[in-house]
């Protein structure tokens, strides 16, 4: 191979690089604000009244409230899990308010009608749904606190037969596809977040794409949380039907309070033969201050199932936000020759503490499933991977490659590894590769020597390092996932 | 060029130089050898300007500049290369990358407008076949996986991209074959010129039958005690530096 | 006469035939340790998925004069590896050093036997030196081979000096007229500064049967570079034990690489105990295993100071009825801070009866290190063959190449050209392929 093939896109790529750093040192977390609107909310604590509340006002049918209950049953007999490498006091379930909705109209018909409050929010979180409008490229679905707000593009993709709504429209409207798939990877019993997001879950979105239809835009929803003492709760259903193909972008932010806050997601993601999901998320709600105070508790149960032949889920997630962090997206390879993926850049500074990973389950035939996980530990924090790989009897000719590298910033910080691999069909073929390395003074100084400033440095050992999840980022989550780093390790080293 | 007078330096309570004085002009070849723990590698740190190391006195002039006001990356800029003994390993972040953007910023730090990619290719390609470094190392991180030779290697293919004024070479023919060292050796003799200058840090005399040095000083105890022609460094090989060290303590 | 009775009488003999030595404490402790443990059985866990004892149930010769060790000139040509006029030979003959065979052209090397050694300015050394790979293998046959140490022979190669041209040492066994057990020994001593390549076989001639357990120990001095190449290729009815074991006890650089191609039962150890800052190793390992060959590699890297890098990578191809054994345990030790280490074992498996058995261990006691390990057992990449078959290329010829291609990497790290190019030959040959 001729030099000039490898090198010309390196350097493009480079001058890129360097043009995003320098414009992002020094900013803080600049979501921290609180939208001043009145809210609807539902008493604090948790009893199956609040189930009855918030069932009410979302007008539900009675299957779903069945459905609610059933769910807060078994979440009343379970344990909330400790087996994570995860340290917080104990959460009081009943000092939280399950429910709260912006007072709105109750419902919109355009744009326009929408809060001027909430807009103004919307413009500083950087989505102009005004701009969305225009712009062809991204279906916006906002959910603030507990509720979905606006859903953009709905015209152009119901031509297309595309469902782009909110859960609690999909429960009115599209019962017969929410009851068939709802809870179908996820089970309420799942786990006790799972259950008790089944119980009091709020809003979220619902995604269907028909047979053969390719989703011709990013489809993406924003998720806010505002008000005080507030849980979020949402729950996402996306279902690719045969032949289907959809991308999928969520962001979250949350203003800064010195309390903790509670965020109990569930995703569910369904591909039938042919069809492909591709996930991505740039999280980012309030890690708390510098001493630990405050920030979002992130328990999040994500997982997809490549249901059909030849299906295809990819997750991707940036992670720099929360103060805990308990999130594990996994693929269920049912169908042959279905593929999983997961890419992952966790960032924890300061007192955060993240313990994530990914469960590719191998069961059908020739199914592949790779995992790219790079950690980056600073300041007091822990980062955690923990993955499984798992490889079913009937699995022949799995393949799977892992990779975990972790990056430590500094010697107060800790990253672990917790692979798990299950093995039981002998035709598998399993790679699982992990580093752990560290920048400290040594690698500074060498860079100083050659001419480069510090920042810099650190700026480019970042990008360097988690470049090949950020490539798989869409354009648009791509740069600011890259700014989200450089600002959540600002100060970090040297 | 490079003028240092009286200097003192310690890392942590531990004095380590003591009192050295050197003078190098622009076109000169310079070795300084001696036993372990003598003090060669601190100097080579401190003239780069290694935060670990503290001046308790004396005075170094660069180019009429006081070499020790500046940071280690002005230092740079200003025209001083030190090949490190021990290249530190950066994972994630190409060799490409990094030397890209180190040429740039020290081309900002001198007022030259920075090379774009084209520009930047040529040079490395230039520079590649000069040093003989095979281009997939550039392509992966930084020192990352690399064996020491390819690390030593990597040192003067920067070298010769940064084009200093006063190159540094720390030990760089340790942990390197013969073949090894007649590359790097030939990689810094094309680089020399009139304008430059080069010290050598090295323990043994192997290096300078390669890279004939016009100078040789032995440094003991944190000092200069002998300085002569390269026959001092065949002198040295052959009666070891204890000859050296009785001949200190003879004066004493 | 079984084969352990045999070793003793032996043992006895030598030592009332030779007067006291520094050497006898050492042997006689050696021999007491093997009395104790015996040869090692698959419970021990370092033998686990090798079986040796079965190699302890024929009778062998293990007396040099019993037999007429008469290699001829002939016999030499046909193992010699590649080289000039003045490549250094050193022959050993069914475990011990032939003078007259071998030729050394180099100043810089002496080649004595380990019993003069310590009769000589060496004798610190040795007594240093001589034995220390029993902190790693303590097992009956490692204290087998240092019971009989005086005949074994020290290597000192000049500090400050290369040795120009590479060193071969041929393992000879003459089984023409009889089973033999063969003990070779060796201590290398390279001085600081000092460069030496290694490179070495093992040949059986004749029918019978033959087992070696051989023990090499290298030092190596600060500065030194030393590198190392075993070959392995000697016949299905010969049985290996090797153990190299290398110390740097100061900064220094180490390159071996391991190569295995044919043999009944072979177990190679390899040491490298890390006991110097700043020091460097690379170790590769190549397999190619066919028939009932079973082939046990056994690293153990120890990292003791801190800031030293070690590279090891081990790959191979298992055909037919063969086994191929990987257990590769990484230490870190509470003081090694800034370690990089890695390790990695690739396997294809060829056919359904070939076992691969591997076991990649890390042991970290210090926290600021870099360590990465991996391992993988596979097939030949589908795509790739039928790529290559539709280009006209036979199902066979295309297996063949791509496995060539597998251990290109590993031949790469063969430095002398001569050894890189008699190895890939060797390999070109058992798959049938052409090489440029």
């Amino acid at each position: 191979m001729k030099s000039e093939d490898v090198l010309e896109p390196q350097l493009e790529a480079l001058d890129e690089d360097l043009l995003t750093i320098h414009d992002t040192v020094n900013q803080e977390y600049k979501y921290g604000f609180v939208t001043q609107i009145e809210a609807d909310s539902a008493p604090k604590g948790l009893t199956e009244d609040t189930i009855r509340f918030i069932s009410a006002k979302k007008n539900e049918p009675e299957w779903m409230l069945e459905w609610r209950l059933k769910a807060f049953g078994h979440w009343q007999k379970m344990e909330e899990p400790h087996w994570a490498n995860l340290h917080y006091p104990k959460i009081d379930y009943q000092d939280i308010i399950y429910y709260s909705a912006p007072k709105q109209k109750p419902k919109v018909n355009s744009l326009d009608e929408i809060d001027p409050e909430l807009r103004k929010t919307f413009e500083k979180l950087g989505i102009s749904l005004e701009e969305q409008k225009r712009l062809s490229g991204v279906a916006v679905d906002a959910v603030i606190d507990s509720v979905s707000i606006a859903t953009t593009f709905k015209e152009q993709l119901g031509e297309l037969g595309i469902i782009f709504c909110s859960m609690s429209e999909a429960v009115k409207n599209h019962p017969d596809l929410v009851k068939q798939y709802l809870s179908s990877v996820v089970p309420i019993t799942d786990n006790y977040f799972a259950a008790l997001n089944a119980a009091v879950f709020s809003d979220g979105s619902f995604v269907y794409i028909p047979k053969g239809v390719r989703c011709p835009m990013e489809l993406s929803t924003y998720f806010r949380i505002n008000a005080e003492n507030t849980g979020q709760f949402e729950r996402t259903l996306i279902i690719a039907d045969e032949g289907a193909y959809v991308s999928y972008l969520e962001g979250c932010t949350a203003p800064m309070r010195d309390e903790n806050q509670l965020h109990a997601a569930v995703v569910e993601l369904i591909a039938l033969d042919n069809a492909e999901i591709k996930y991505s998320t740039v999280q980012n709600w309030y890690p708390g201050d510098k001493e630990g105070n405050g920030g979002i508790y992130n328990f999040v149960t994500k997982r997809g199932i490549c249901r059909g032949v030849n299906s295809k889920i990819s997750w991707t997630q940036v992670e720099t936000g929360s103060a805990i962090t308990w999130k594990y997206p996994s693929v269920i390879l049912k169908g042959d020759n279905s593929t999983g993926e997961f890419y992952s850049v966790a960032v924890t500074n300061n007192h955060q503490q993240a313990d994530t990973g990914t469960k590719m389950l191998h069961l059908g035939k020739n199914t592949r499933s790779r995992i790219v996980s790079k950690g980056i530990s600073a300041g007091f924090s822990n980062n955690s991977y923990r993955g499984l790989v798992h490889v079913g009897k009937n699995a022949t000719n799995a393949r799977n490659f892992s990779q975990c590298d972790s990056l430590l910033l500094g010697d107060k910080c800790g990253a672990h590894t917790f692979p798990y691999i299950e093995v039981k069909n002998n035709t598998a073929v399993v790679e699982h590769e992990a580093t752990t390395s560290k920048i400290g003074e040594d690698q500074i100084f060498y860079c100083n020597q050659r001419g480069i400033s510090t920042e810099t440095a650190v700026a480019l050992i970042i990008n360097g390092f988690a470049k090949e999840v950020m490539n798989k980022l869409p354009m648009e989550f791509a740069i600011e996932a890259q700014k989200l780093l450089a600002i959540s390790l600002e100060g970090s080293v040297g | 060029m490079l003028s240092i007078n009286n200097l003192h330096a310690r890392i942590e309570e531990k004095e380590i130089l003591k009192g050295i004085n050197l003078d190098i002009k622009a076109g000169e070849v310079h070795a300084i050898m001696g036993p372990n723990g003598s003090g060669k590698s601190t100097l080579a740190s401190v003239l780069a300007g290694r935060p670990e190391y503290e001046v308790t006195g004396g005075s170094v002039e660069f180019l009429e500049k006081d070499l020790l006001e500046l940071s280690p990356e002005e230092r740079a800029g200003e025209g001083i290369f030190l090949a490190f003994q021990y290249p530190v390993e950066i994972p994630g972040l190409t060799t490409t990358n990094f030397i890209k953007t180190a040429v740039n910023e020290v081309r900002k730090y001198r007022g030259q407008a920075p090379y774009d990619a084209v520009q930047f290719l040529k040079l490395m390609r230039e520079k590649m076949a000069m040093v003989e470094i095979n281009q997939s190392l550039l392509s992966r991180s930084l020192n990352e996986g690399f064996s020491g030779g390819e690390k030593k290697r990597n040192e003067i293919f920067q070298m010769a991209m940064l084009e200093p004024k006063l190159a540094i070479l720390d030990e760089t023919d340790s942990g390197l074959d013969i073949d090894a060292i007649r590359i790097v050796a030939n990689g810094v003799n094309k680089l020399r010129n009139k304008d430059n200058a080069v010290l050598l840090v090295t323990h043994y005399q192997r290096l300078l039958d390669y890279i004939v040095p016009d100078f040789v000083h032995v440094l003991y105890n944190g000092r200069i005690v002998k300085s002569g022609t390269k026959e001092l460094a065949f002198e040295l090989e052959e009666k070891g530096y204890d000859f050296i060290k009785n001949e200190v303590a003879q004066e004493a | 006469m079984n084969t352990i009775e045999t070793i003793k009488e032996r043992y006895q003999q030598l030592q009332s035939n030779n007067g006291s030595s520094v050497l006898t404490p050492i042997e006689q402790h050696a021999f007491n340790t093997f009395n104790t443990l015996g040869i090692p059985t698959v419970k021990n866990e370092e033998w686990k998925y090798t079986r040796i004892n079965g190699v302890f149930n024929k009778e062998y010769a293990f007396n040099p004069e019993d037999i007429s060790a008469s290699i001829s000139e002939s016999d030499l040509n046909a193992i010699r590896f590649p080289g000039d006029e003045k490549t250094n030979e050193l022959v050993f003959v069914n475990g011990l050093y032939s003078n007259e065979l071998s030729t050394i052209h180099s100043e810089n090397l002496t080649v004595i036997s380990l019993e003069e050694a310590t009769k000589s300015e060496y004798r610190e050394l040795v007594l240093q030196h001589l034995g220390h790979s029993s902190k790693y293998i303590n097992d009956g046959l490692n204290a087998l081979n240092t019971a009989f140490a005086a005949e074994g022979v020290f290597i000192h190669v000049k500090k400050g000096d290369i040795v120009e041209h590479p060193v071969y040492i041929y393992n000879i066994i003459d089984a023409r007229s009889a089973n033999i057990l063969a003990q070779p020994r060796v201590l290398i001593y390279v001085g600081e500064n000092a460069q030496v390549i290694f490179a070495e076989n093992y040949a059986t001639f004749g029918a019978a049967e033959s087992f070696t357990n051989q023990v090499t120990e290298i030092v190596v001095e600060k500065d030194a570079l030393v590198e190392y190449y075993k070959i392995q290729n000697d016949a299905a009815h010969t049985n290996q034990v090797t153990t190299t074991h290398i110390r740097q006890i100061g900064k220094s650089l180490v390159n071996t690489v391991t190569v295995s191609l044919d043999g009944g039962i072979v177990r190679n150890n390899l040491n490298i105990a890390m006991e110097a800052e700043y020091s460097e190793s690379h170790f590769f390992g190549l397999y190619f295993l066919k028939g009932a060959t079973h082939v046990d590699n056994h690293t153990v890297v120890d990292n003791v100071k801190p800031h030293c890098q070690s590279n090891e990578l081990y790959k191979g191809a298992v055909d037919d009825n063969a086994t191929a054994v990987f257990n590769g345990k990484i230490f870190v030790q509470k003081d090694a801070q800034k370690t990089n280490a890695y390790q990695s074992n690739k396997n294809l498996l060829l056919s359904n009866n070939a076992t691969v058995n591997t076991k990649p261990q890390l042991e970290i006691f210090a926290d600021d290190v870099k360590c990465s390990h991996g391992c993988t057992v596979g097939q030949l990449d589908e795509e790739a063959l039928f790529y290559l078959r539709s280009r006209g290329i036979s199902e066979a010829a295309a297996k063949s190449l791509l496995i060539h291609a597998f251990a290109v990497d590993i031949l790469g790290h063969i430095k002398p050209e001569a050894i890189r190019q008699h190895v890939d030959e060797l390999i070109s040959r058992r798959l049938g392929v052409e090489i440029e």
